[in-house]
């Protein structure tokens, strides 16, 4: 029923595929997401949404377990076996000024999608893209043909700055207002982002990826801490006030299935 | 009467140490000789007809499986209920049909859930299979949520002629009796073919469509769908709301069930690439069916020690009495009057305390329940590896919330009409969205009662 049209690598274990799901572009809007099972064993994966084509969603996404890699090992023409979307709330979208945002690893391609509605929206956009090296620095041409401005860093210097998306973000931060900060990766990027801008007093918005299991409101799985309530990523979020977000719970939540994981997949990377 | 009449034919089960190294089904239901002498203790009064939210004709399916009709026997319960073979197995019968029965006074009840058992498996062996033949109107409908109040509102409304979509948001069918309720009550293979009934009526399935978000209510309608039946239950899962419950290891019994049941983790890792942690000792909060199910799924995963935590006492808790049964066959230890109250983690936070206080009974409530006030000074702490919250399920507002106009009780439940119509004309709800977390044969009887709504609508709206 839905066919995978293109599946191809971008950079190492990252893949960029598009996948016929008729039912999901006529309601979609920017910052929502997807669960996607390659096959009937598979883990529902949640993945945000890059962009849709015609009756086709494009998703980017990283191999990091069993279920991920099943999904890299789909060619053009071969069945997923589930597809179900959009789901959770769209990005607030409007003009805010001068927005920063925020793509860290595989995140970049999740905060894609809101960079260009806010460009389209009429706000100064600032892109930073971070990553471990230069290799893995995705949607580089895409993101600066639509930002007013474009920083690269990656932890190993191979490409923009050495270090990390912090250095660039606390320059923009000491250098001119900001009115919004968008950081989208790496839980542990995401609270050193809202650490920093916390201090600068800009509000900063994050979309969380915690673990899911059916991305409608009835687990639990996904559950964050938020201005000390419980909130479900899923239908409350994926996007939440940064400078609220319990990250240390949220970063130990993300590792409670390491062990299994592990044995089930044993490159399996925990960001 | 004679004294053997009023004893039940008893009903043969795995014995619960071999079966607590297995997913299969723990009742194994009654064979033929077993049926037929159940089915003769029956004195035909048909008391048990006003206890049963479809009012199926009891008497007459026992009848005629005494008769050995086991055609007829079928046909007499699937012109009632759609989903007999679910029925048999989940409903409460000792509160329902079971409860007026006479011979309950002073020995034991006809045993009805295991005949209607009996019978709809009689209809699983091969050659038998009755689908009626049906005139269509091609009028469409559409019922959302296919659990057991969307899958009979889909069957009785396919049966009455109209073309019914049937929407459901995850992978498979059957919401709560899949996801919910495990393999050792209600094999796959037996909603399986309890689906395939209403597949067969030409029910068009559209798995992987969350509606509201997917598509909405509105686009349903200009899409032609004349009249909407909502039955997507109560999957909002309630937490303690106590300190440190996003600790790791502590999960809803919706999470723990569904990675169990629905993504099938109960199997090994080859089958299921869904992780499933049930590290001993397990806590299970709460008395009711859905903790009794985690409890029992625990010790099938291998836990030694689970721990089932209520506030009030065994009488109190609202799980079936059978449930509890097995359950504490199975090894399940219960800890009553005790309530907890906030969490412990280790270094990698996971949940390693479970800190609790001692309860005693007080005035009944208002529901008629005894209430339960804390004992001072008893607080103490449980070691636990894994906490299984099983306090209840609401009403998912991501439907309701995206209807304007949709009148709500104050618990996110929608209200209806005699009808089971809501306060936006051409929508319909029952089950669990209706009553918030009930039984499956009510969700089934209010399904039965909207899909006569849906039709009078429908016919109002040509008249």
């Amino acid at each position: 029923m839905h066919k995978v049209l293109k599946n191809q690598p971008l950079a190492e274990k990252i893949f960029r595929m598009e996948v016929e799901a008729p039912l999901i572009p006529p309601n979609y809007r920017p910052g929502q997401f997807i669960i996607i099972m390659a096959d009937s064993r598979s883990e529902r994966i949640p993945l945000t949404i890059v962009e849709t084509k015609g009756n086709a969603v494009i998703l980017i996404y990283q191999v990091v377990g069993r279920s991920t890699e099943k999904l890299s090992s789909l060619k053009a023409g071969d069945p997923v076996y589930g597809i179900v979307g959009p789901l959770g709330h769209a990005s607030e979208i409007k003009k805010f000024g001068k927005v920063v945002c925020i793509g860290g690893g595989v995140g970049t391609a999740v905060i894609y999608p809101e960079i260009r509605a806010l460009k389209d929206a009429g706000n100064h956009i600032t892109s930073i893209i971070g990553s471990r090296s230069g290799d893995l620095l995705i949607l580089k041409k895409e993101i600066a043909g639509i930002s007013d401005e474009l920083f690269l860093t990656t932890d190993d210097g191979s490409q923009g700055e050495k270090g990390l998306v912090t250095m660039p973000l606390e320059k923009i931060l000491i250098k001119e207002k900001t009115d919004l900060v968008i950081a989208i990766g790496p839980v542990i990027m995401m609270k050193a982002v809202s650490g920093l801008t916390k201090r600068y007093s800009v509000k900063t918005i994050v979309s969380l990826n915690p673990i899911m299991v059916d991305g409608t409101g009835m687990c639990g799985a996904c559950r964050v801490i938020v201005d000390n309530q419980t909130k479900f990523a899923c239908v409350d979020g994926p996007e939440f006030d940064a400078h609220l977000v319990d990250f240390d719970n949220l970063l130990l939540r993300s590792r409670q299935y390491q062990k299994q994981e592990k044995e089930a997949h044993p490159c399996r990377k925990i960001n | 009467m004679p004294e053997n009449k009023l004893k039940k034919i008893p009903v043969r089960e795995q014995p619960p140490q071999e079966r607590i190294k297995n997913f299969s089904e723990v009742c194994l239901g009654y064979n033929e000789d077993e049926a037929i002498a159940e089915s003769k203790r029956c004195i035909q009064c048909g008391l048990c007809i006003k206890g049963c939210p479809v009012g199926i004709d009891i008497p007459k399916f026992i009848r005629e499986i005494r008769e050995k009709n086991y055609d007829g026997s079928i046909k007499t319960l699937k012109s009632f209920n759609s989903l007999p073979a679910v029925c048999g197995r989940v409903c409460p019968q000792e509160e329902q049909c079971q409860l007026p029965c006479p011979l309950g006074k002073k020995g034991d009840a006809i045993q009805i859930g295991k005949l209607e058992r009996f019978s709809a498996d009689q209809e699983r062996s091969p050659g038998r299979n009755n689908v009626p033949d049906i005139i269509k109107n091609n009028i469409k409908t559409a019922v959302i949520g296919s659990g057991p109040a969307g899958l009979t509102c889909a069957g009785e409304l396919a049966r009455m002629g109209y073309s019914v979509t049937l929407f459901e948001s995850l992978h498979k069918l059957g919401g709560v009796l899949r996801y919910g309720i495990p393999e050792f009550r209600l094999p796959d293979a037996i909603l399986d073919f309890e689906i395939d009934y209403i597949k067969n009526l030409g029910t068009e399935i559209m798995t992987n469509v969350l509606v509201g978000k997917t598509i909405t209510v509105e686009q349903l309608f200009r899409q032609g769908y004349k009249a909407i039946f909502i039955g997507t239950g109560a999957g909002l899962p309630s937490f303690l709301n106590a300190a440190g419950e996003n600790l790791n290891n502590i999960f809803s019994a919706n999470e723990f069930l569904t990675r169990s049941n629905l993504m099938q983790a109960y199997g090994s890792s080859r089958i299921s690439d869904t992780p499933i942690i049930a590290e001993e000792p397990v806590a299970v909060i709460g008395g009711g069916n859905v903790a009794m199910d985690s409890a029992r799924t625990a010790r099938r995963l291998g836990a030694g020690e689970v721990n089932l935590v209520y506030r009030r006492t065994e009488k109190e808790m609202p799980a079936r009495e059978e449930e509890i049964e097995h359950a504490r066959e199975e090894g399940v230890r219960l800890v009553p009057l005790t309530l907890p109250v906030g969490f412990i983690g280790d270094s990698q936070g996971k949940v390693r305390e479970m800190k609790c206080i001692r309860m005693q009974l007080s005035e009944p409530d208002s529901s008629g329940r005894a209430s339960v006030i804390p004992v001072p000074d008893s607080d103490f702490t449980m070691p636990v590896r894994t906490v299984i919250v099983a306090i209840g399920q609401r009403p998912n507002p991501l439907l309701v919330r995206s209807l304007a106009g949709l009148k709500l009780g104050k618990h996110g439940t929608i209200e209806t009409d005699e009808n089971m119509m809501s306060s936006v004309p051409g929508i319909f709800a029952g089950g669990d969205i209706v009553t918030g977390a009930a039984t499956v044969i009510l969700a089934m009887g209010m399904a039965k009662k909207a899909a006569l709504g849906m039709d009078r609508y429908i016919r109002s709206l040509s008249s």
